[in-house]
């Protein structure tokens, strides 16, 4: 059984369509202007809505098939949120999704069953993520029951052929998690989601929790299924050195928006924004020579809640690039070509001409203005 | 050279278990001087964090056996009894946690548990202790210390709450701080604020650090000598140089290998150990390391003994039965360090 494997039907292409940044074919994924807002409620009987958790607030990005999307940003920027409303595991407050030219928001559950068959996703936590009163066989073909994908006398083999594949044994089939370490963990939670032969998975920080030694064999491993079964990621990870390592294009987040977007090496050697270029600086490299020749950028203060965001530019309160206009005018999303778009009034490491040839992406937030960014203001040492 | 500040020879422990004996830490030797950071990196179940807390005694147990020599300032530790240890933490030995929130207590105010802290090792008066408090939260680096001593923990964010635990290490003003995977949980940009911190304090105030981690990206900030730790033992230790430049063991040669670095492009598959660290209930026979590395043979059966490298005293050793010249071939795979790039 190949069902994962089915043509799909022809993508319905609306106008406002923007490609993938290699130019062929229509993107996977459309994500436009999307936004998930949850109520603060308090009140002794009756809920009043006293406010809103701004977790993702109007995000628009496009996947190309067999792509890895980086997306970086550090705890509460709504990295998990969005992939949470991208599969539709939340409702978003409003803004579009689309896999394959079909749109996945307002649909009811039973409309997006099928749909669920081709997007998986991988948790952080190896150890909460795996029922423990489950047996392996079972965790990993219950996908595969529910969607009645393999009849019962088939199950059995399938399950066990996956588990090889993620590197386990098919003697595996009827042990329980906790009789596994960390990374073999893992590699369950990697068959689990691959047993539907999904088109996308979105792992959630997939080896955050897992040792040093056992993180390169799972980064590895995602790597190998990738070509293997043609797959698209979303890579979400705190850590840019793993980003930089599996992502074609890296999404920077900062409380609910994304900052810059771009290929994974402009991004990592030529970081536009202020934020990105903080973050970069305050990755240790694990190399001391390297480590003392850099020039660190220590951002002061914590990040802020998105409760209650900075107002315009959400950097503007940590940036020591800001100047007025930051905290009057949300900046637009600008193209500065080759994919690579920032929201930023001072943008970082470009040239006269990049400026001048910038245009405003059609991404850009609704709110936002349309003020292009002037050349020379501001330059922030970097490296 | 001056005497060290802490001398740690052959400390063992073990933790009987019902499922039988834990060797956690099994033969672990070291010194550490004034003003140094010695960096103890290794996996989860490594050793490191129970090398560090039996340091302070943190590890007595009815079920513990403790083993080997702790001598500080002409003192032993281990067989310290609880007063002695007592009068030694906080004010000779600080220790900070690696989760800020499960370390302060949830119901007192941040200002309140320092000042308690000082109170208990000193004769001052409550109200000079308090201003003693809100003096350390202003050199961590916590803004609008005097009102911000007055808000409980949860009111203060990941990387106030690891600042005010270093505040409370220091308020002793201690000689060796002993910190456990302090930046771990924090943000990037936090977990730099927290680094620097840690850097200055020991600039300035001279403050001898021992630094558990399992990131060499933190070790290669802010460590001078480094020991790594498998399955509880030291299989290499030396300069920080030393351990990233020169390694000798293959365990160490894996750990460099295999990491993803932002200043490096998409290599096509990372270096990588094989297999799992051991369960410490059924440890491998001879080197512990032996069922993962590529380059064991018939000798590593046999359990290799902590050698230094050179006469010249740097102090490099490391516990591997291969030879030294056969190491430098094996050690380059293409042009970098590892153990096994796997198969296209």
């Amino acid at each position: 059984m190949s069902a994962g494997t089915a043509p799909p039907e022809a993508p319905v292409v609306g106008p406002e369509t923007i490609e993938g940044p290699s130019g062929d074919g229509v993107p996977l994924l459309e994500v436009s202007h999307l936004v998930k807002y949850f109520p603060i409620k308090s009140g002794l009987l009756i809920d009043r809505e006293v406010g809103q958790v701004r977790a993702v607030d109007d995000v628009s990005l496009t996947l190309s098939a067999g792509e890895t999307l980086g997306l970086v940003g550090e705890s509460g920027c709504g990295k998990s949120t969005l992939c949470r409303t991208i599969l539709q595991l939340l409702e978003p407050t409003s803004g579009s999704v689309r896999f394959e030219g079909r749109e996945l928001s307002g649909r009811s559950r039973k409309e997006l069953q099928p749909l669920r068959r081709e997007m998986q996703m991988i948790f952080q936590d190896p150890f909460a993520s795996l029922n423990p009163r489950k047996r392996v066989g079972q965790i990993v073909g219950d996908p595969l029951r529910l969607h009645g994908m393999a009849s019962s006398s088939e199950l059995r083999a399938q399950v066990q052929d996956l588990l090889e594949r993620v590197g386990l044994s098919s003697e595996h089939y009827n042990r329980f998690p906790h009789e596994f370490s960390g990374g073999q963990r893992q590699r369950i939670g990697i068959a689990r989601a691959l047993a539907l032969r999904p088109r996308m998975i979105i792992a959630d920080e997939p080896v955050s929790a897992l040792d040093v030694s056992i993180r390169a064999q799972i980064i590895n491993l995602l790597a190998e299924l990738q070509q293997e079964f043609s797959l698209t990621y979303v890579f979400v990870s705190h850590d840019l050195g793993v980003v930089r390592h599996v992502a074609d294009r890296i999404a920077v987040m900062y409380v609910g928006k994304i900052v810059e977007i771009g290929p994974a090496d402009a991004v990592c050697e030529n970081p536009i924004h202020p934020y990105t270029l903080a973050l970069l600086s305050a990755v240790p490299i694990p190399d001391p020579k390297e480590n003392a020749a850099r020039e660190p950028l220590v951002l002061e203060g914590d990040v802020p809640s998105p409760s209650d965001p900075p107002p315009a530019c959400r950097f503007h309160t940590r940036c020591p690039a800001a100047t007025e206009v930051c905290s009057e005018i949300e900046p637009p999303l600008v193209d500065y070509g080759d994919g690579h778009l920032a929201a930023c009034h001072h943008p970082q490491n470009l040239d006269r001409q990049r400026i001048a040839a910038a245009r405003i992406a059609p991404e850009t937030p609704l709110e936002a203005g349309d003020a292009m960014p002037q050349p020379g203001s501001h330059r922030l040492t970097s490296e | 050279m001056a005497p060290p500040l802490l001398q740690v020879k052959d400390l063992r422990v073990r933790f009987v278990t019902e499922d039988g004996t834990v060797r956690a830490v099994d033969g672990v030797s070291f010194d550490l001087r004034q003003g140094e950071v010695l960096a103890i990196v290794g996996e989860s179940g490594c050793g490191k964090s129970v090398t560090a807390q039996t340091l302070l005694g943190l590890t007595r147990s009815p079920n513990a056996r403790i083993e080997g020599s702790v001598r500080y300032a002409d003192r032993e530790l281990i067989t310290a009894s609880d007063e002695e240890l007592r009068a030694i933490r906080g004010e000779e030995m600080a220790m900070v946690f690696q989760d800020p929130m499960t370390s302060l207590n949830p119901v007192y105010k941040v200002g309140d548990q320092i000042t308690e802290q000082i109170l208990a090792h000193s004769n001052v008066s409550e109200h000079v202790a308090l201003e003693e408090a809100v003096r350390l939260l202003r050199a961590v680096g916590i803004p609008d210390a005097e009102r911000r001593a007055g808000d409980y923990p949860h009111e203060y964010s990941g990387g106030m709450r690891q600042r005010a635990m270093i505040a409370m290490a220091l308020s002793l003003e201690p000689k060796i701080l002993i910190a456990d995977e302090p930046s771990t949980a924090l943000d990037v940009t936090i977990q730099a604020q927290i680094l620097r911190l840690l850097e200055l304090l020991n600039r300035d105030r001279g403050l001898a650090m021992i630094m558990i981690t399992h990131d060499l990206g933190v070790v290669a900030e802010v460590a001078d000598r480094v020991l790594v730790m498998y399955a509880g033992r030291i299989v290499e230790s030396g300069t920080l140089d030393e351990v990233f430049y020169d390694p000798q063991h293959p365990y160490t040669w894996g750990l460099l290998g295999s990491l993803t670095r932002i200043d490096q492009p998409h290599a096509e598959a990372l270096a990588q150990i094989s297999g799992q660290p051991p369960s410490m209930l059924a440890l491998p026979e001879g080197c512990h390391f032996q069922p993962r590395c590529p380059h064991r043979f018939e000798r590593c059966m046999e359990v290799p003994a902590l050698i230094e490298r050179d006469r010249e005293g740097s102090g490099h050793s490391d516990r591997c039965w291969l030879d030294p010249d056969r190491k430098r071939e094996l050690r380059q795979m293409g042009d970098r360090i590892g153990l096994e790039v796997p198969a296209a």
